[in-house]
């Protein structure tokens, strides 16, 4: 679903990725981990078409990248930093535009049963500008989720909410995953996504540099991304 | 010592150097004496050699930024955008000395340093809009972004520039049009003489060599701050 | 295409319904151009035939003023920076983003048109009941969003963003205004379509190019 080989990226004089691989199989739930500042934003803002590689192979959902960017876009989900959600509208009339934007069909009934999903049922006619930071980040999922993509990225997903609302999500993406989608989440928390993920692959300093099982998912961490991750914690 | 191991000096370009330098004096000497003085103006109608000469320098290298622009768009290379740079600097510098050098003439030939003609006001949007140009690289960070930004600017001006002028142009204008058929109501025209026309000649010759001996330069100043600013970059560790 | 149009008018939807709740914007415009006539009939202290002669000028600099104070606010409505993120990770062509930002645009600057023309026309003392004005209105403020959009596009993306715009689009826009202004005095002082034809079609050739242009380069100006 997923394919990089040798992808690099550049922003200016700097190299923000250089030969990167992964591969993520359909139905795979996958951590990307590594320290602030290591690519993994980056990463998935080449993969939701963001941002345009500087070298290398890209392959979404079976579209080449950058060339097939529309058709990848069309079975793309992506929650990033932001939540990308207009303030003044409501949560029904932003995620009426985006259904618009995907040409989802139904999408009313869509609508509701997202709305319920991320349990903003009742809110659902305020404008976004009014909510909690946990719950744009929880609009934001629904909005990512409205046309079914069977790809989703997610960048720090975790980072607003509080410990029941995570879980909550670690169940709507681990529906998600079981119903044939692909997803890989960008973190830098081990302890948060160990769990969830059926492996991890680990990202410094823009290179992918090793691969952990899910056996191995444990605390036994190489010492080095051990202590690089914990200070990007501070 | 940074000049023999970074980028020596072209030959061609220091014998580019001396060319314009002997170029230009010969044009300044022809101007002075071997054109002859205008009757109704007297001397100050000797500017218009040079007047002439820069607003066509400054014409041809902007034209050549707006097809530089182009041309990046579609096969975005680094060099592209410093020649770039270098044709807009340059173009703003003979363009401020077009402007300058027809205020200066204007005083005794219109009694007035301005005035409202089409000409000169789009002469002076044009320097606006590439002064615009330029605030607009210094505001942005990314030198790919600051590319492609300049590339569509600079082709975006292009053509606004030339609509100011027929925009304006529907007014009567002053300027006098030398070359080609005057207007009724232009003042300070006249008709030139064979050597006139030499001198004039020589000056575009003097003034093309010079602006692309500039050019040149520009070009590859442009090309050193880049390397040092790649240097630093990587002595700064990313 | 069906598709592309869709697009287009769901990106503009979304602006008017934004714009719709908060009333922010439009509201910020007017209360601008009222002010601005006021400034202008103050300090320019003027028989009734002169300030005849000069109300189309006036009228286009303070449209084209709260014209740029619009092109600010859509943009930065969209993500941080203006980076447009959300609408770029949909399915749609890069340029059905510009036209919809384009034609929202252009709304605002109509409906702040219509409620201040009123006023204009009994400071200034001029007829309204100009098809011609109004089609000059149409054509200019279509001219002035359509190279505005784009360029702010650009500044938003840049440091002191809100000041690079002006800077950036006067120059631009020029040949607009001078039409603008001079079609719709053509047409208030009742000298009618001959005397304002040559500058209708200036305006009809910018209203032609900018936007092809904008089809053309705003890929490249929202990609990273």
């Amino acid at each position: 679903m997923i394919s990089v080989s040798q992808l690099s990226k550049r922003y200016g004089y700097r190299l923000a990725l250089q030969g990167v691989n992964l591969r993520v199989r359909k139905g795979e739930l996958v951590a990307m981990l590594g320290p602030n500042g290591a690519g993994k934003s980056t990463l998935l803002r080449i993969l939701a078409g963001l941002a345009q590689p500087t070298a290398g192979r890209v392959e979404v959902a079976g579209c080449r990248l950058p060339k097939q960017a529309t058709g990848a876009r069309a079975q793309l989900g992506y929650v990033g930093h932001q939540p990308l959600l207009y303030e003044d509208l409501s949560a029904d009339q932003n995620l009426d535009f985006f259904a618009r934007l995907y040409s989802v069909p139904a999408a009313a009934a869509r609508i509701d049963e997202l709305l319920e999903l991320v349990g903003l049922q009742q809110r659902r006619r305020e404008p976004v500008r009014g909510f909690s930071r946990g719950m744009l980040q929880r609009l934001a999922l629904a909005r990512a989720l409205l046309h079914r993509p069977r790809v989703l990225l997610l960048d720090e997903p975790h980072s607003a909410l509080d410990l029941q609302t995570a879980d909550a999500l670690d169940e709507v993406l681990r529906a998600q995953a079981r119903a044939g989608a692909t997803v890989l989440i960008a973190s830098h928390d081990l302890d948060r996504v160990g769990g969830l993920v059926q492996r991890a692959v680990l990202l410094a300093d823009g290179r992918t540099a090793a691969t952990l099982p899910k056996a191995k998912l444990g605390r036994r961490l190489p010492a080095h991304y051990q202590r690089a991750l914990e200070q990007s914690h501070g | 010592m940074a000049s023999t191991s970074l980028d020596p000096k072209p030959r061609l370009l220091s014998a580019l150097n001396v060319l314009s330098a002997l170029f230009m004096a010969g044009s300044i000497y022809m101007v002075f004496f071997y054109a002859p003085m205008e009757r109704v103006m007297g001397n100050v109608q000797r500017l218009f050699y040079f007047h002439v000469a820069s607003a066509w320098v400054s014409m041809a290298v902007l034209i050549l930024a707006a097809v530089l622009g182009i041309i990046y768009l579609f096969r975005p290379q680094k060099k592209l955008d410093i020649l770039a740079v270098a044709c807009i600097e340059l173009g703003l510098v003979f363009a401020f000395i077009t402007v300058t050098s027809g205020a200066i003439w204007a005083r005794p030939a219109w009694n007035t340093w301005w005035t409202w003609d089409p000409r000169v006001v789009t002469y002076t949007i044009l320097i606006l809009v590439y002064m615009a140009y330029m605030l607009l690289r210094q505001g942005i960070e990314d030198p790919q972004r600051r590319a492609r930004f300049g590339a569509i600017y600079a082709i975006l001006a292009s053509i606004t520039v030339p609509l100011t002028y027929f925009s304006i142009r529907i007014w009567r204008t002053l300027h006098p049009v030398v070359i080609g058929s005057g207007s009724p109501s232009a003042e300070g025209g006249f008709d030139m003489t064979r050597p006139m026309v030499w001198t004039l000649l020589f000056s575009l010759l003097a003034f093309s060599v010079f602006g692309a001996t500039l050019l040149w330069h520009r070009v590859r100043l442009g090309w050193l701050a880049d390397k040092v600013e790649e240097l630093r970059m990587k002595a700064l560790g990313r | 295409m069906a598709s592309y149009f869709s697009a287009v008018l769901a990106i503009m939807r979304k602006d008017l319904a934004a714009e719709w709740r908060s009333r922010q914007m439009v509201t910020a415009m007017l209360v601008f151009v009222v002010l601005v006539i006021f400034i202008f009939a103050f300090t320019l202290d003027i028989d009734t035939l002169t300030r005849r002669q000069i109300a189309a000028g006036v009228l286009w600099s303070t449209f084209a003023f709260a014209g740029t104070l619009g092109l600010n606010r859509t943009l930065a409505t969209e993500g941080e920076r203006g980076s447009l993120d959300g609408l770029l990770l949909a399915p749609v062509e890069r340029s059905a983003i510009y036209f919809g930002k384009t034609l929202a645009n252009l709304f605002f600057m109509l409906v702040v048109e219509i409620f201040t023309l009123p006023l204009y026309a009994v400071f200034y003392n001029m007829s309204l009941a100009q098809p011609g004005l109004w089609l000059v209105l149409l054509l200019g403020s279509w001219c002035f969003c359509s190279v505005g959009t784009l360029l702010a596009a650009m500044a938003a993306q840049a440091r002191s963003r809100e000041l690079l715009l002006p800077v950036l689009l006067f120059p631009m826009v020029l040949p607009v205004l001078v039409a603008s202004v001079r079609a719709s005095s053509a047409f208030v002082n009742g000298l009618g379509l001959d005397y304002a034809l040559s500058s209708l079609n200036i305006l009809v050739v910018y209203g032609l190019i900018m936007p092809a242009l904008g089809f053309m380069f705003f890929d490249f100006i929202v990609e990273e």
